[in-house]
């Protein structure tokens, strides 16, 4: 974890410049499959709020979880995660609480990176808990994923628009997955103030809770799923899980809130596989 | 160039088959979501500024000259529902065929070789405004206007709306326009060096869902 840009030398007058109270972090997560074919982490780095903790496994797989030990991010903050599973390997990553963003002491926007990186004939999950965009907040996520041709991912995205009762931040988010070099999903999402029609008839209609959830499988391309629609069962919400013009499927879920759209992204039960 | 062809290329009577389609508004007048000029013009301002911007952006790219075969790649991943896929290249090729009937080029003939099923709509309609000798911005005004003016006319039919407050949405609009035009030509101008990643991809989840649900109805007036 470090500090950027470093404070300047205190004088007794100086007031400490908001800047030097921005974190920015990178932690760093990489899996390999040793001999065995037993999936090991050479790499579990964890970074200043980005705490990673190694999980007791039943399988071959390796898995980490993402233990949010500060609230961040908060204005300004700047927070990466990097996850590589190299060939063959099996690597779950999950986190132990929804991320929060938070306005900060000093304005500006945060940022949220993740990089994940899938070899040949590995596997990734990438399945955290909600992003929660608390009011007054401004924040850009990012999520690129980088598949190898014979790579397979699971990947759950969820926003939730302000705490319960709370009018939202602002959250642009953009996931782009590259599978064999060429670019298989590339979204957008803006929410919130200043985003014009956001929460339209068109986009959201008062939903306050989105949700994806991003299945590749090389063995979509002989049998992609079929399209189908889901609608809550107890009120309000709606999904749909499409194949993607990829090896791919997709579901989409819009809800009233976070638990909403986790039954769901549950109820769509991808068929894999695996 | 002649400016008077954007007038041509925009107009709704020009043969490219778009009056078949609501853009979405059909499920959204199903569901109440749209009942009258105020509810009209919110769904769409949200559709103008995500499903407009993304297809402004590949229009303005198209007509600055830029590969439409990766462009057409560039629109598969930002469209992922395939109700949406397959509205867009039916659309492409009808848009395909009567572009070639007026503004004839060998750089549409190549895509109509390259994607004989149909590429997506709003990157023929781009290499349309290029071969009609018109730019980037006057493409990312057609594809715009045209994002917003098809669920206005759909609405007209579907609730009976007045035409006069239709209308009038539509000019309500017009500073958003501007707006989603600009956005979608500077990001166009970016993709020489920075490739089709530059391009905008902002998604509406509502209109890819309903999307979905209005192409399984058994009877529907419109085709999307």
């Amino acid at each position: 974890m470090t500090l950027a840009p470093p404070p300047p030398a205190p004088t007794a007058s100086a007031v400490v410049p908001p800047a030097a109270r921005q974190l920015r972090a990178t932690a760093r997560i990489a899996a390999v499959a040793d001999p065995y074919g037993v999936s090991r982490l050479p790499v579990l780095d964890g970074d200043g709020p980005l705490a990673l903790r190694r999980l007791r496994s039943h399988d071959a797989a390796a898995r980490v979880c993402v233990v949010g030990a500060m609230s961040a991010p908060v204005g300004g903050d700047h927070l990466r995660i990097e996850a590589t599973a190299g060939e063959r390997s099996d690597l779950r990553i999950t986190a132990a609480a929804a991320t929060i963003a938070l306005p900060g002491h000093h304005p500006g926007t945060a940022r949220y990176d993740v990089a994940l990186d899938v070899a040949d004939g590995a596997r990734l999950d990438w399945l955290p808990e909600p992003l929660i965009s608390a009011a007054g907040s401004d924040l850009i996520q990012t999520t690129t994923v980088d598949l190898a041709p014979t790579a397979r991912l699971v990947l759950r995205e969820e926003q939730v628009l302000g705490r319960t009762g709370e009018a939202t931040g602002r959250l642009a988010a953009r996931l782009t997955v590259r599978r064999a070099g060429r670019v298989l999903l590339d979204q957008e999402t803006a929410y919130g103030p200043g985003v014009p029609g956001w929460d339209s008839s068109a986009v959201l209609a008062g939903h306050r809770a989105v949700g994806q959830l991003l299945v590749v499988d090389p063995a979509f391309e002989e049998q992609p799923v079929p399209v189908r629609t889901l609608a809550a069962s107890d009120g309000p919400g709606q999904a749909v899980i499409t194949p993607l013009a990829g090896p791919a499927a997709l579901v989409t879920a819009v809800a009233p809130d976070a638990l909403a759209v986790r039954r769901l992204l549950e109820a769509a039960a991808i068929p894999t596989g695996w | 160039m002649s400016r008077a062809a954007l007038l041509v290329l925009a107009d709704g009577r020009f043969p490219a088959g778009g009056h078949a389609h609501s853009g979405g508004a059909e499920p959204a007048v199903a569901a109440g979501r749209i009942r009258d000029g105020g509810s009209l013009e919110e769904f769409c301002r949200g559709r103008l500024h995500t499903a407009g911007l993304v297809a402004a952006g590949l229009a303005a790219a198209a007509a600055a000259g830029c590969d439409p075969l990766a462009l057409d790649e560039a629109a598969d991943a930002r469209t992922p529902v395939p109700a949406l896929r397959t509205t867009a290249r039916r659309l492409g090729r009808q848009m395909m065929r009567a572009a070639r009937a007026t503004w004839p080029s060998p750089e549409l003939d190549a895509l109509a070789a390259a994607r004989p099923r149909g590429a997506h709509q709003p990157v023929v309609l781009g290499l349309a405004a290029r071969s009609a000798g018109l730019g980037p911005e006057d493409a990312a005004y057609a594809v715009a206007y045209e994002t917003v003016s098809g669920p206005a006319t759909a609405a007209v039919r579907l609730l009976s709306l007045d035409p006069f407050d239709a209308t009038a949405v539509l000019a309500r609009l017009a500073p958003d326009m501007d707006a989603v035009v600009a956005e979608a030509v500077a990001a166009a101008a970016r993709v020489p060096q920075d490739g089709t990643g530059a391009l905008p991809a902002r998604s509406a989840p509502l209109l890819d869902i309903t999307a979905e649900q209005h192409a399984a109805w058994p009877v529907r007036l419109f085709a999307s």
